[in-house]
Parts: structure tokens; C-alpha cells; sequence
């Protein structure tokens, strides 16, 4: 005899655990990396441990760069760098996104109308062009200056998305109970409307993410980073292209260190997402 | 309203037009909307020059010193300054930017005396060809692809696109050029690694060939992230009721698909090109990068690397002026192909 219990739930959700699995060993993978370099690393980053671009051995897993300083070592500082560099703007937009997106949701029509417009205005921005120029304005090259540029464009598509779950938010029925029993409009936002929104904040967030981490590898690529041994995976890679034909490994492994987590915060937002809303789950 | 008639004339009328209760805006409702969008367009402007006129003043250093040697004296630096207008008050230099802008007039470079127009202009003839084939190019990979994604999900190659295309979503696009690269220049020499004929397209082949792996690059990065967009709208029409009808009623599968589906499909898809072209010629500027292509981007590069302010802004201005000027492309393209958007801002 079978009771309710034990009928086994529907195939798709396995499915769905699996995307949200794979990307949170990927995710976990690099954040123990980059924590590991902060107490331990292979070799010294800046230490000329081998020679001149030798290729993967057993010493140096993935080889040397031009200067004989292990590559491996510095794909793991670049995790490091790529998770603070993600952190850090996404903060930074979220707490100016959410900020302003709950002000535009309470303001009075026209002043919602002119945030709304100015937000749709700068979510058309070059972002990357203005990063460059921001990046290149601080006058030593500098991991701050482009997450702070990152971070106020994510805050644009933040403050957007806020803007809009907040209004719906805003028109239910509990809100209105909560004010006419004597709940203040701050008690509103924090007991009733964070609590609501954030679930598909928390899935957006993921997915800026992983665009915050390919953006300041562009940057760095173009030459507005920081410079190695501390540097991101952007930067390898610009180094490495020079001698692709002598050390092939130098302009793959730190773009596959850079998708991997990408892929890894994408599927992670795809499992919350599934997770979260049920009516995706069919597709 | 009266805010917006001080700030930006015309966006006030296109409001008034678009608000207007009966008349105009009810039989033209595109003329309405082309108008209020225009007006839009024109305010976005104006705010990119503000922000691009801030930003460029937030730079560290006098823009003078760019002029200027190591060891100049007093005398020196004040007529840099003068020569730069740095030394005027700052709301003075502001209007003086804005009406060098209205004009469409972005000033000399610093380093080389050059009209800074003309040589953006020669700087387009290599982003603007990269940009438009690369994008043409991942649509015509991207619109078969996504279809046969959605019709063939259950199928292996269905799924397999799909994850390809999540894949390409999470590349950087430089990283893909570097790949490629590797590949077809180096190992197989096929290929020119990069460069551009000095004549430029006067020297039609080889500016032909220096162009195909920088295209093929863009396009393949851009057509993974198209895809996912016609494979979600192609899912959505495949299970709408029209296409069941017409089904009923005796078309076949391609021909409800093509006759039903494709201009209702069309329209998520078309109000992301306008993004995705965007995207696309950002893609270029660091594309020009990989290839050492003498393109927009990098005279951006070289520009912010020899602090030459007016290069500098005058690329900022122009790309964001290409930037909205898609965005108004696509919105309007959008409501021509999609009759019920029409009605709702006749209506709104």
C-alpha cells in the first residue's frame, strides 16, 4: 500500500535541483579557491619560480607566464579577484537599485514619471564606455574604480526592476490592512515589500553577477586593470595573447576559469529562479 | 508639465500630443508616438551630455596638462588653459560645451590637431562594417536555430542548441576573438591575426579578409544570446490558440508557423534588437581591441591613454548619439509591426 507520502514527486524537479546543484559546486568551487589564496597559494605570485613560459608539468599545473611566475597560482588569485569584483558591484547597485527604485514606487506620479524616464535613459548608456573612462580617470589602475563603475550602471537595472515589483507589491490588499492598522510606511517596506521582492531581486542579482564579472574582464583586457601578479582574468589573458603560439595554455585556462563561474552564477539564478517561481518549471 | 516645458520643449508637446484626449493622437497614433519618442530621444541627450561634460570633469588634472611639458612655466600653463578654456567658470565652459555639441562641433585633438569629426568619421568605416555584418550575420544564425530549438526541443540537437547557446552567454567576447585567433591564424593560417590595410578599404581584399574573423567573432557571441530570445517567443506561438485553429482549419504546420506565427513571434524579438545591436557595437570596441583594428574603440583607448579629452569625448558623445539612436530605431520598428502596441499609446 502506497500512502500519499510516498508517491514520488513529479521527474522536473529533480531537473531543477540539478541546474541549482551543478551551479553551486561551480560557485563553491571558486569561492574555496578564493579564499584559499588569502592564507595559501602554489607558489608566490610574484616569485619567478620557473622558467620562461614552460608548458604544464607536474611542478606547474598550468605552466609559467612570461616572467616564470606560476600561471596556476594566478587563475587562483583571479577567482579571488573576479568573486570581489562581483560582490562589490552588485552590492553597490543593489543598495543605490533598491533604494531608489522603493522611492520611485511611493513617489507622488510625477516624480515617479521622471525617475522611471531617467532610468530607462540610463540603462541605455554605453555602460562599458563610460566604466572605461571611469577606470581611467582614477590615476593608478585599481579594482575600486571599476566595481564602483559596474555597480552605479547595475544599479540602473536594479532600480527598474524594483520599481516595478514594488507598484505591484503596493496594490494588494495586505498593504492596505498593514496601513490602516497603524503600520508605518518604513514597517510597510521592510515587513511587507522587501520580503516580497526579494526572491526575484535575488535571482537578477545573480545574473548581474556573472555581468559584472565578464565586464571587468573586459576591462582589464583592454589594459584598465589592475596589473599581475594580482590581477584578474581579463588581464591574463591580454598577457597571454602575445605568445599564444608559444604557451597555448596562457589564452585558455583563465577563460575557462572566467566561464566556469559565469555558467556556475547563471545555472544558480536558473535553480532559484525555477525554484521560486513554479510556473517556470513546465518550460 | 510645466517642468518639462522649461527643461525640453518638444518633450512637453510630444507629451501633450500623446496625452491629448481625441483628434491627433487617435487617428496618427504612430506620428504621436514618433513625435513623443523623438522628444525623448532629444532629453537623453542632453542628459548624456551632462553626465559626459561631469564625468570628463571629474577627471583628475587640468585637460591643459595634456598640452603641456614637464618643466612648463607659469606663463605656460596659463595660456594651456586659456588655449583649453579650462580657466572659465564652470557653467560658462557647460554652455559652451553644449552649443560646441548642437553644432556638432567636437573641437581639434589635442595631440594631433585633427578635426576630431573627420577622424571618428574615418574611425566608423571599420566599427560601423563590424558592427552591422556581425550583427547580420548572428541573425541569420540565430532566427533558424532558435526555431528549430523551440519546435525540436524534445529532440537531442534541440536541447543541445539550447545549452550551446546558455554557453555562449557566459563567454566574453574578447575571449572567443582570442580563441579563434589561435585557431585559424596561428595553427592553421588561414587567416590574417589582425590589422587593417593602412589605404583602408581601398585595399578591398585585404580589408575583406582582415574583417572575417573579427565578424564571425561578434556574430557567434551575439547569435547565443539572440537565440534565446527566438527560441522563448517561438515556444510561446507554438502553444497559442491560433495556431491551433489554423491547424484545425487545414494549414499545415510550416504554414500556420510562417502565415500565424512569425509576425506575432517577431515582436519579442524585435524590442530586443535594438538592445542587442547596442550591445553589439560595444562588442566592436573591444573586438578592434583583439584584431588591432583602427576603430572606434581604439582611438578610445589611445585616446583616454594620452589624456586627450576632446578624442575622448567626442567618441563618448557619438557612440552614446548611435546608442539611443538605436533604441529609437528598434521602438519604432516595434510599433510599426505590432498594431495592438499602436492602439495602447493612442490610448494611454
Amino acid at each position: 500500500m502506497t500512502t500519499v507520502d510516498q508517491i514520488a514527486p513529479p521527474k522536473r524537479r529533480r531537473f531543477v535541483s540539478l541546474t541549482l546543484w551543478v551551479g553551486l559546486a561551480l560557485v563553491t568551487l571558486h569561492i574555496i579557491t578564493g579564499l584559499l589564496t588569502l592564507v595559501w597559494t602554489p607558489y608566490d605570485p610574484a616569485g619567478m619560480t620557473g622558467g620562461r613560459l614552460e608548458a604544464p608539468s607536474l611542478l606547474h599545473w598550468a605552466g609559467t607566464d612570461r616572467l616564470g611566475r606560476d600561471f596556476l597560482t594566478q587563475i587562483m588569485i583571479g577567482s579571488r579577484i573576479a568573486l570581489i569584483v562581483g560582490t562589490g558591484a552588485v552590492a553597490i547597485g543593489a543598495v543605490i537599485g533598491v533604494t531608489l527604485g522603493l522611492l520611485a514606487a511611493f513617489a507622488s506620479k510625477l516624480l515617479d514619471d521622471a525617475l522611471a524616464a531617467t532610468l530607462d535613459i540610463l540603462i541605455a548608456f554605453p555602460t562599458l564606455l563610460i566604466a572605461m573612462l571611469v577606470v581611467a580617470a582614477a590615476d593608478t589602475a585599481n579594482l575600486g574604480s571599476a566595481i564602483f563603475a559596474l555597480g552605479i550602471a547595475l544599479s540602473a537595472i536594479v532600480a527598474r526592476l524594483t520599481r516595478i515589483l514594488t507598484k505591484r507589491v503596493l496594490l494588494m490588499d495586505y498593504i492596505t490592512a498593514a496601513r490602516t492598522s497603524g503600520t508605518s510606511w518604513l514597517g510597510v517596506v521592510f515587513r511587507h515589500i522587501l520580503p516580497n521582492i526579494w526572491p526575484t531581486l535575488s535571482v537578477s542579482f545573480a545574473l548581474q553577477f556573472g555581468l559584472a564579472v565578464i565586464a571587468e574582464a573586459s576591462l582589464s583586457y583592454l589594459g584598465l586593470g589592475a596589473p599581475p601578479p594580482n590581477a584578474s582574468w581579463g588581464r591574463l589573458l591580454q598577457e597571454a595573447q602575445g605568445t599564444v603560439y608559444t604557451a597555448p595554455i596562457g589564452a585558455i585556462a583563465p577563460g575557462l576559469a572566467l566561464v566556469s563561474l559565469v555558467i556556475g552564477i547563471n545555472l544558480l539564478a536558473d535553480g532559484l529562479r525555477d525554484t521560486i517561481d513554479p510556473t517556470r518549471r513546465a518550460r | 508639465m510645466n517642468g518639462a516645458n522649461a527643461i525640453c520643449p518638444a518633450l512637453a508637446i510630444g507629451l501633450e500630443i500623446a496625452h491629448a484626449p481625441h483628434g491627433f493622437s487617435k487617428d496618427r497614433p504612430i506620428l504621436a508616438y514618433t513625435i513623443r519618442r523623438l522628444a525623448i530621444l532629444f532629453l537623453s541627450l542632453l542628459i548624456a551630455a551632462v553626465v559626459l561634460f561631469l564625468l570628463l570633469r571629474l577627471l583628475p588634472g587640468d585637460p591643459a596638462n595634456a598640452l603641456l611639458g614637464v618643466g612648463a612655466t607659469e606663463q605656460q600653463i596659463a595660456a594651456a588653459r586659456a588655449q583649453v578654456g579650462s580657466d572659465q567658470p564652470i557653467w560658462l565652459q557647460f554652455l559652451g560645451f553644449i552649443g560646441n555639441l548642437a553644432r556638432f562641433d567636437l573641437g581639434t585633438s589635442f595631440v594631433s590637431r585633427a578635426s576630431v569629426l573627420d577622424e571618428i568619421g574615418n574611425r566608423l568605416s571599420v566599427t560601423l562594417p563590424l558592427t552591422l555584418l556581425g550583427f547580420a550575420l548572428a541573425l541569420v544564425i540565430a532566427i533558424p536555430l532558435g526555431v528549430i530549438a523551440a519546435v525540436h526541443s524534445a529532440r537531442w540537437y534541440g536541447a543541445a542548441i539550447s545549452v550551446i547557446s546558455q554557453l555562449g552567454i557566459a563567454i566574453p567576447v574578447f575571449w572567443v576573438g582570442i580563441l579563434l585567433v589561435t585557431l585559424f591564424a596561428i595553427n592553421l593560417r588561414l587567416l590574417p591575426s589582425g590589422g587593417f590595410p593602412l589605404k583602408g578599404w581601398a585595399n578591398r581584399g585585404e580589408a575583406v579578409t582582415a574583417m572575417i574573423l573579427p565578424v564571425i567573432t561578434i556574430s557567434l557571441v551575439m547569435a547565443a544570446s539572440l537565440l534565446r530570445y527566438v527560441r522563448a517567443a517561438t515556444l510561446d506561438v507554438l502553444g497559442s490558440d491560433y495556431i491551433r485553429t489554423a491547424r484545425a482549419l487545414g494549414a499545415s504546420f510550416p504554414e500556420a508557423l510562417i502565415r500565424h506565427g512569425l509576425r506575432n513571434g517577431a515582436v519579442p524579438v524585435v524590442s530586443i534588437l535594438g538592445i542587442e545591436l547596442a550591445s553589439t557595437f560595444l562588442g566592436a570596441v573591444v573586438i578592434e581591441r583583439v584584431f588591432s583594428l583602427p576603430g572606434l574603440g581604439s582611438m578610445l583607448l589611445l585616446a583616454i591613454q594620452q589624456r586627450d579629452y576632446p578624442n575622448v569625448q567626442g567618441v563618448l558623445f557619438v557612440s552614446t548619439l548611435l546608442v539611443l539612436l538605436i533604441g529609437f530605431a528598434a521602438d519604432l520598428l516595434q510599433r510599426l509591426i505590432d498594431p495592438r502596441l499602436r492602439e495602447r499609446v493612442a490610448t494611454s
